[in-house]
């Protein structure tokens, strides 16, 4: 028999969770990302039209997002790396809370840029 | 008196909960509950333990939906309101009730090399380990493990991948690895550094999070990894 829920809610599973799923998201962004960047081969009116379409709010919202899910890609990723190469014991509570806070951050400062 | 609903895992792997009412007592710990049940309700109740005191690790269920030793688990901590939900642990075949067969996970030790290999014989003098020596500090860590099974019950990659060692396996080889009177450390490495070992670890920590004796299996398999990436860059594994 597996576990359920119960047994997964705690800091730590939810740390993996997050960074698998900003993992896989920005996976998928990776090529839309490139395909916009190919407009600019099509001419300079293609890519303009882009970088208006790009302007939108809604689009904006999106960007903040990535930016969000970039840095808690990032803080997550740096975490694993501490935890798996530096010798400790007793911060890994911290270390999750130093990364989640770096996320925020992060994302705050960009949102700010914006507006 | 008050009295607790309690649910029961019976039969083996396909089964059903079967409802018990149990008095209220106080300083009443999980493992009493399972007791009262089968000294005055169901005699036919299967389940185990044997030292009542947190150091044989043969009392182990999931209470509640989480893997705990039932000895020193009191009732009023993990008590959602008045009910308890008694399951046996989880990773493992169920043989009966609350009962696993735990073959796999001793198993495993030992194909995690988690046997000492002495360097000196009877007629030798007594090693010297210096206790603050860091590899002695290591050992320390992890050296308490009583083998009840809750980290290998609560570790998800154990689900996903029936192969993977677990935790306490991989705990006991980093103490054994740590072991300067041990001899076989080559081999053990090799043994862990698998597909199944410590690589294959996904950092959780449910393990660390749910061990009773507060032991961090997830530390020794870091110190794992990083051990077997210092052999690999040293060519010897
Ligand atoms: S009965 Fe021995 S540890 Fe619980």
């Amino acid at each position: 028999m597996k576990n359920d829920w119960r047994s997964r809610n705690h800091p730590a599973w939810w740390a993996f969770l997050v960074h698998r799923v900003s993992g896989v998201l920005l996976t998928l962004f990776l090529p839309l990302h490139f395909l916009t960047l190919a407009t600019a081969l099509q001419g300079e009116a293609r890519l303009e039209a882009t970088l208006r379409w790009i302007d939108q709010p809604i689009v904006k919202l999106g960007e903040v997002i990535l930016v969000l899910l970039l840095a808690a890609h990032m803080t997550g990723g740096i975490r694993l790396l501490m935890l798996e190469f530096m010798p400790w014991r007793d911060w890994q509570k911290s270390l999750l809370a130093v990364a989640a806070g770096l996320t925020l951050a992060v994302g705050l400062a960009f949102l700010l840029n914006l507006t | 008196m008050s009295t607790l609903e309690v649910k029961v895992w019976r039969g083996g792997e396909e089964g059903e909960f079967q409802r018990f009412e149990v008095p209220r007592l106080e300083s009443q710990t999980v493992l009493d509950v399972v007791t009262h049940i089968q000294r005055h309700l169901d005699p036919t109740l299967s389940y185990r333990f044997a030292c009542r005191v947190g150091m044989c690790g043969s009392c182990a269920m999931v209470v509640n939906g989480r893997a705990r030793w039932t000895c020193r688990t009191h009732v009023a901590d993990v008590t959602d309101g008045d009910s308890l939900e008694i399951a046996p642990l989880k990773n493992l075949p169920v043989i009966k009730d609350l009962v696993t067969d735990m073959r796999d996970f001793f198993d495993k030790w030992a194909a995690a090399q988690g046997q000492f290999h002495p360097t000196t014989t009877r007629k030798d003098d007594f090693a010297r380990v210096e206790p603050e020596s860091p590899e002695r500090q290591q050992v320390d860590a992890g050296i308490e493990c009583i083998g009840c099974g809750v980290c290998y019950s609560s570790c998800d990659v154990v689900s996903w991948n029936p192969e993977y060692l677990g935790p306490a396996a991989m705990n006991r080889a980093w103490t054994l690895l740590n072991d300067v009177r041990d001899g076989a450390n080559e081999e053990r490495l090799a043994a862990v550094a698998g597909d199944a070992g410590c690589h294959a670890c996904h950092t959780h920590m449910t393990c660390t999070e749910r061990c009773p004796k507060q032991i961090s299996p997830t530390a020794a398999i870091a110190g794992l990894k990083r051990a077997a990436l210092k052999a690999a860059l040293k060519g010897k594994l």
